[in-house]
């Protein structure tokens, strides 16, 4: 097999990771402060993923461009979710969580079928097929748009929670919940908030992903499992975790599908997954317990 | 001789009283009918509605709707169908039969999937009621010595024999062929079943080429570019394939993103001649050949399902799903119609003896063997040419002439 093959792969391989790596932040920031694990994630992708066909098809808008008012929209649900469902849950026991979270992913699914119905759907763009030639890498141009896009958002999520006082608040909430408290931050605004930046990461991702992948009610629980790989290979609660994890997964999935068989790729990102579990138990980039 | 009595109508006593006998004959006659038939038989249609599979299945359920108009013209009797969805689950299929039944369903069709189907055939023949399967190949379904399952549809070894021989025509009649093929399939039972089934029926017909690479991937995959990098770089003439609908279409999107364009691409299932494929990839969906269980055009019942698919669903082109889900149920009307009962037993008595010479796939119609299968059915090879689907092997039932080697993808304009 010549040369050019594996670096085509790695690179695909590379720009499917940072798209997961996006789907897998918003849970990763969600867990990281309100520290309840979302387990309607992938639900709330495929929301936005039908938002985005619907503005497609009803107003003609380019899934790249309605990045930002999908952001919004589920950064208006997530605040609203938080706020008024899932706060009187934070101090309860974990698998009262557990079961709030799954209840909600089995409504939204249900509901999407009942509005949309079991098919498939997805988008045809002007660039849908398109692909970049350098030299002797072809490049899809799709991945290349989502993965950039990708790079971005993290990044301006990164400035946000390090520079903006904002983002600072949010943080010590993270830190020390009785020490926000003490100092007269108004923690349950600030989970809220958080939540909502989370579900906005999913909001951009689902606006980018419904280019790449064809939506059904019924792809929830797919996302979701794919992106716990990636936040808990990558360490919960860390953004540039999720990112690396999401490359990693990436990565390691194509090269096997070229050295081994694709139909194994699923069983390396797990392999994956459990030898990050074995030898670093809080992820690649997670804090280790205190 | 007593005089006859005639009443204001001109009807005599002796006249009424044969009117009422022949009446009462009649009514007693139809009575016993209709409570041997007892109504309606109870036909539960499992298909996957939802999941995966769900465009083909709702596909599927396009011959369910087109049935019950065309059996009344054919003087078959009503089917209550009771709809059931398998979620493309082969546990959730093996819980809805079970459910159906205990609802009181009398006939089982379906399920369009070899591992729904399989499921399906276990719980219909541990309780004892016919089921009549659509679509599946997976040859160990009528293997397995069920007296309740009926297959009318080609096996795994049948469809490949045909789809071996098909090709072989469409190479000596185009004179291009190719030297060297991907073999790229799921890893599916259907899947698994056609990749073993074609690595033992391939040396049997010397075909021009040779297998250079096989590639097993998950039906339910959203991302196919390492498999068509890797079927690619062996610089493979052409590509072989035993797919379902959406990694159809993603294998197409990644042939056009990789600038790849094959000199054909030669499908032994479904997937690439569904209506979904054509609609979503326009002219990208132009080309590609499948060898597939499919409907004879000159067939008189195939023209009336035709018209009545074109007058229920415009634009829709008939297909596989439609065909084979339509027969199944023709296959259990008739055998009520011949039984004249619901019991199970007769409608296994009745569906063994089916002879159906008047109906719509390509052969000579519909008979079971000992083992419950259609062993008679032909296969078709069929290209996709703007938006239709033409039938263009064998030559008896073609009604076009093949394209070989397909347009290229990047000069479709």
């Amino acid at each position: 097999m010549a040369a050019e093959i594996y670096l085509n792969v790695a690179v695909s391989g590379l720009l499917t990771g940072l798209v997961y790596g996006l789907m897998a932040v918003g849970l990763s920031v969600i867990f990281g402060v309100v520290r309840v694990v979302n387990f309607a994630h992938g639900e709330m992708m495929t929301i936005a993923m039908y938002l985005a066909i619907v503005l497609f098809n009803g107003l003609g808008l380019d899934p790249l461009i309605t990045v930002v008012p999908l952001a919004a929209v589920l950064f208006a649900l997530g605040y609203a979710m938080q706020a008024g469902i899932i706060n009187p849950f934070i101090t309860r026991p974990e698998h009262s969580q557990f079961i709030l979270l799954v209840a909600m992913a089995l409504i939204i699914a249900n509901v999407l079928l009942i509005v949309f119905g079991p098919d498939a759907r997805g988008v045809q763009t002007p660039y849908s097929f398109d692909s970049f030639l350098v030299g002797p890498l072809i490049i899809d141009a799709t991945k290349a748009y989502a993965g950039a896009a990708t790079v971005a958002i993290t990044a301006a999520l990164f400035g946000f929670f390090r520079f903006a006082p904002l983002g600072k608040a949010i943080r010590a909430c993270a830190d020390n919940y009785t020490g926000a408290l003490v100092v007269g931050l108004n923690v349950k605004r600030l989970y809220a908030l958080t939540f909502g930046l989370g579900a906005a990461c999913v909001g951009a991702a689902g606006s980018m992903l419904v280019l790449l992948v064809d939506v059904t009610p019924a792809l929830g629980p797919a996302l979701t499992l794919v992106a716990f790989i990636i936040v808990i290979t990558g360490g919960l609660g860390s953004m540039p975790g999720a990112v690396l994890g999401g490359v990693l997964i990436g990565v390691t999935e194509a090269m096997a599908g070229l050295f081994f068989t694709p139909s194994a790729k699923s069983m390396f990102s797990f392999a994956l997954l459990v030898v990050v579990l074995l030898f670093r138990p809080q992820g690649l980039l997670g804090k280790r317990p205190s | 001789m007593s005089p006859t009595t005639t009443n204001s109508s001109g009807l005599t006593r002796r006249g009424f009283a044969v009117a009422a006998g022949a009446a009462g004959l009649l009514a007693s006659a139809v009575g016993d009918f209709a409570r041997a038939q007892g109504g309606p038989l109870k036909v539960g249609v499992l298909l996957p509605r939802s999941g995966a599979q769900a465009g083909i299945g709702q596909d599927c359920q396009r011959g369910v709707e087109l049935a019950p108009a065309i059996f009344k013209e054919l003087g078959l009797p009503e089917l209550a169908i009771m709809n059931a969805d398998t979620e493309t689950n082969v546990e959730v299929a093996r819980a809805r039969a079970e459910k159906l039944i205990s609802d009181g369903a009398q006939l089982l069709v379906g399920a369009f999937d070899s591992g729904q189907s399989a499921a399906i055939a276990q719980v219909a023949e541990q309780k004892g009621i016919p089921f009549v399967i659509n679509i599946a190949a997976a040859p160990q379904i009528t293997e397995q010595g069920y007296k309740f399952v009926f297959r009318n549809f080609p096996t795994a070894a049948m469809i490949l024999s045909d789809a071996f021989a098909n090709q072989k025509e469409l190479f000596e009649a185009t004179g291009v062929a190719p030297k060297s093929v991907v073999f790229m399939h799921v890893n599916d039972t259907f899947g698994t079943a056609m990749q073993q089934g074609i690595n033992a029926v391939l040396p049997r017909f010397s075909m021009p080429y040779q297998i250079v690479e096989q590639i097993a991937y998950d039906p339910t995959a959203r991302d196919l570019s390492v498999e068509v990098a890797k079927a690619k770089a062996t610089g493979a003439q052409a590509l072989l394939l035993v797919s379902r609908l959406n990694d159809a279409i993603l294998i197409t999107r990644e042939l056009v993103k990789q600038r790849w364009s094959p000199m054909a691409v030669l499908s032994m299932g479904p997937g690439w001649y569904e209506d979904q494929y054509l609609k979503t990839l326009g002219k990208l969906s132009d080309g590609p050949i499948s060898f597939v269980p499919w409907y004879d055009p000159h067939k008189r019942l195939s023209k009336q399902l035709e018209a009545a698919l074109a007058k229920a669903y415009p634009g829709i082109n008939m297909n596989t799903n439609h065909v084979f889900t339509f027969e199944a149920l023709l296959v259990a009307a008739d055998a009520y119609k011949r039984a004249r009962s619901s019991d199970p037993k007769a409608l296994v008595d009745a569906i063994r003896t089916t002879n159906i010479t008047d109906n719509v796939s390509i052969g000579p119609g519909i008979q079971f063997n000992d083992k419950g299968q259609n062993d008679k059915l032909k296969n078709a090879a069929i290209q996709n040419r703007g938006g239709k689907l033409l039938t263009i092997a064998p030559k008896e039932a073609s009604n076009a002439k093949p394209e070989l080697p397909m347009s290229a993808y990047d000069r479709r304009g």
